[in-house]
């Protein structure tokens, strides 16, 4: 099947390719991260307007696809909501630069009969239910935090995804952070060992599962939320505010963790510092290799992201993404220089 | 492959080469070669198939071997992985499916082929058709935004009232689960069964029935003690159809199904099917372990359904030879 797959892919991408080269285009082929697809496609199209030799295709199969598909070699670059591990770096026979392109976030949503206002969740809550720990409304843990709010006796439904994604990964990486328990038991990844739950297929499976389910609570993507207008709660951030995700919140977590900002981009920004960051975010990468074969590609994906950096920022409001803070984007601009 | 045309005729083994050359350029033996091609090409992509499962999965089956097949843990995380609660899963939302289409379906085509006017026959049939036609993500919308809501308010309270005593219909009723997976299923495979049993009935020849209406027969004692026994190979054979659509079903059984990999007796449980988990987790798997798991996972569903066609294969071998005879010629 893969073999097949694979070499049909190929002959296809020969053809365009040559075709390309017949009309002195350049081609770059990309894949990967399905989160922030709606950005890319924007930006490559705006991008291909305002360049009309370069253009870049990407596929939104997935972060482990794009990733599998950089190293395999049979794209040019990739994208992914999690940074690659050092397995993964290896595997590559390049060394691979990840560059932050937007930023996402996941807020917790929930559905209890006759509650209509805005919960607000600590820390140790959101562990305790998605640990199975905690499993009634009115546990203390979840009502103090609530007060003037009355809560159900009744069972808590966990709902999460069930494929593997981003959101997942984001999610995870936030509740190993605060719980040393789930760090040793289920650990952070795209997919991970849920001890309690139902899966739900996608943002819309999840969003559909806790409208149909009372008494049920789960982890969707914001820009989903923004987008269906669905509500959510509010999370409370390391200075024990509690902070309600949106653009500037979420920007806000960039910020605070820019100052600690590695040189390969590599890092987790959930449960920041700062009374105004919302803890639950993450930046999503391309993923760039550092040597290019061919160096008319090379310099498109090096003015690419030159372009994205400056110019394409605007575009990221327009739909529901944060913009990257001004630090991370001085930083990134001067990485641009480390591809070769 | 030229030569393989030769060996697929007994016939010609003998003949001298001048008269097969001569054979060669007759038309019969063109339509011989193409209609072999195409058969020997679907027998290659079977191998094929096998053969990437097997050589892709390779990693997974030397870190687990036989045990991947009595694990219960499927943790992305920590790199272990159990085929278990995927096989269980599978095996009993086709099995709820296979109890409640199975009836409905002969049933219907019984309806259908003996008993029913032509006419509502013939647009009856065609409403089934229209049914198989139908892509499975509308089945599993469907199933989640009608079913379920039904199903948690009605259906399984009232089979926890009246069945409790089962461990079959304990528990908390979510909605979502291996009962309402099964359902789904159901509606996605009575199609099949319906139309080929109602096919193979209608096969059945005039005579026997006449015979039988001769012999004293009532109508009914006709169509079930000589029409439906005629015909038992055909409608075994559309049960097998069925159960083979519902064993690789994916994305409808993915999105009511609760995608928790768990056994439990239970119907009401969330559980978790082998194709729901390869649609689930295959995009977004990286570390090579965990594709290959995953590889395997396939390879277990292509065994699961080899064995289970075998054993349908024995079954109708033996009520065949036990039987009373009467097929039609």
């Amino acid at each position: 099947m893969r073999i097949v797959k694979v070499l049909s892919l190929f002959a296809v991408l020969l053809a365009v390719a040559t075709f390309a080269a017949a009309a002195g285009q350049v081609l770059l082929n990309a894949a990967g991260a399905t989160f922030p697809y709606p950005m890319y496609s924007k930006w490559f199209d705006v991008y291909h307007q305002a360049h009309p030799g370069i253009q870049i295709n990407y596929q939104s199969i997935g972060s482990g696809g794009g990733i599998r598909q950089l190293i395999d070699k049979t794209v040019d670059f990739g994208a992914s909501d999690g940074p690659m591990n050092d397995d993964q770096l290896k595997q590559s026979s390049v060394p691979i630069l990840h560059f932050p392109t937007v930023l996402g976030a996941d807020v917790p949503s929930y559905n209890v009969p006759g509650v209509s206002a805005e919960l607000n969740f600590t820390p140790e809550a959101l562990a305790g239910i998605f640990m199975g720990k905690i499993t009634k409304w009115n546990d203390p843990a979840i009502t103090s935090a609530n007060p003037g709010v009355k809560l159900p006796s009744d069972d808590i439904v966990v709902v999460h995804r069930s494929d593997g994604s981003g959101t997942t990964y984001i999610w995870t990486d936030y509740l190993s952070k605060i719980s040393p328990e789930w760090q040793k038991n289920v650990g952070k990844a795209t997919s991970v060992n849920w001890p309690v739950g139902l899966g739900g297929k996608g943002n819309e499976g999840v969003a559909g599962l806790i409208e149909q389910t009372p008494d049920s609570m789960g982890y969707i993507e914001l820009i989903y939320a923004i987008q269906n207008k669905i509500a959510y709660g509010r999370v409370k951030n390391s200075s024990g505010a509690f902070v309600k995700a949106d653009l500037a919140s979420v920007s806000a977590a960039a910020a605070a963790t820019a100052k600690f900002m590695p040189d390969d981009f590599r890092v987790s920004i959930t449960n920041p510092e700062g009374k105004a960051a919302y803890p639950i975010a993450s930046f999503t990468w391309l993923l760039i290799p550092a040597k290019f074969g061919d160096s008319a590609k090379r310099d498109a994906v090096k003015d690419f992201l030159k372009w994205m950096l400056t110019d394409g920022q605007q575009y990221c409001e327009g739909l529901s993404y944060a913009k990257l803070p001004k630090e991370v984007v001085a930083k990134e601009t001067k990485a641009i220089a480390l591809i070769q | 492959m030229a030569t393989t045309p030769n060996a697929a005729t007994p016939t010609d083994f003998t003949v001298s080469p001048r008269s097969w050359l001569r054979r060669w350029t007759g038309a019969d033996e063109i339509a011989h070669f193409i209609t072999l091609v195409a058969a020997a090409a679907l027998l290659l992509i079977a191998v094929l198939l096998v053969y990437q499962l097997w050589t892709l999965s390779a990693e997974a089956r030397a870190k687990f071997g036989w045990s991947f097949f009595i694990t219960k843990t499927w943790d992305p995380v920590a790199g272990d992985f159990g085929a278990l609660p995927f096989i269980y899963g599978t095996l009993v939302t086709s099995a709820v499916a296979l109890f409640i289409a199975v009836p409905l379906g002969v049933g219907a085509a019984i309806f259908l082929a003996e008993l029913a006017p032509p006419k509502l026959s013939s647009s009856l049939t065609f409403v089934s058709d229209l049914l198989a036609a139908v892509p499975s993500v509308i089945y599993g919308l469907l199933g989640v935004f009608l079913l379920v809501p039904v199903m948690r308010t009605t259906v399984q309270p009232a089979l926890k009232k009246t069945l409790g005593f089962l461990p079959l219909f304990r528990g908390p009723s979510y909605g979502i689960g291996f009962l309402t997976a099964g359902i789904v299923l159901a509606i996605m495979i009575v199609p099949f069964v319906l139309s080929v049993s109602r096919e193979v009935l209608l096969g059945v020849p005039r005579d026997q029935r006449e015979a039988a209406l001769a012999l004293g027969a009532t109508k009914w004692e006709s169509t079930w003690k000589v029409v439906v026994p005629a015909a038992r190979i055909g409608i075994f054979g559309s049960v097998f159809l069925a159960l083979a659509r519902a064993l690789g079903e994916t994305m409808a059984v993915t999105m009511v199904i609760g995608n928790n990999p768990k056994i439990a007796a239970s119907l009401f449980s969330p559980g978790y099917s082998i194709a729901s988990v390869l649609a689930n987790e295959f995009s977004e798997a990286t570390g090579n372990l965990y594709l290959s798991a995953l590889i395997e996972l396939g390879l277990v569903l292509f065994l699961l359904t080899f064995v289970l066609n075998g054993l349908a294969r024995l079954l109708i071998l033996v009520t065949t030879a036990r039987g009373s005879g009467v097929l039609p010629t």
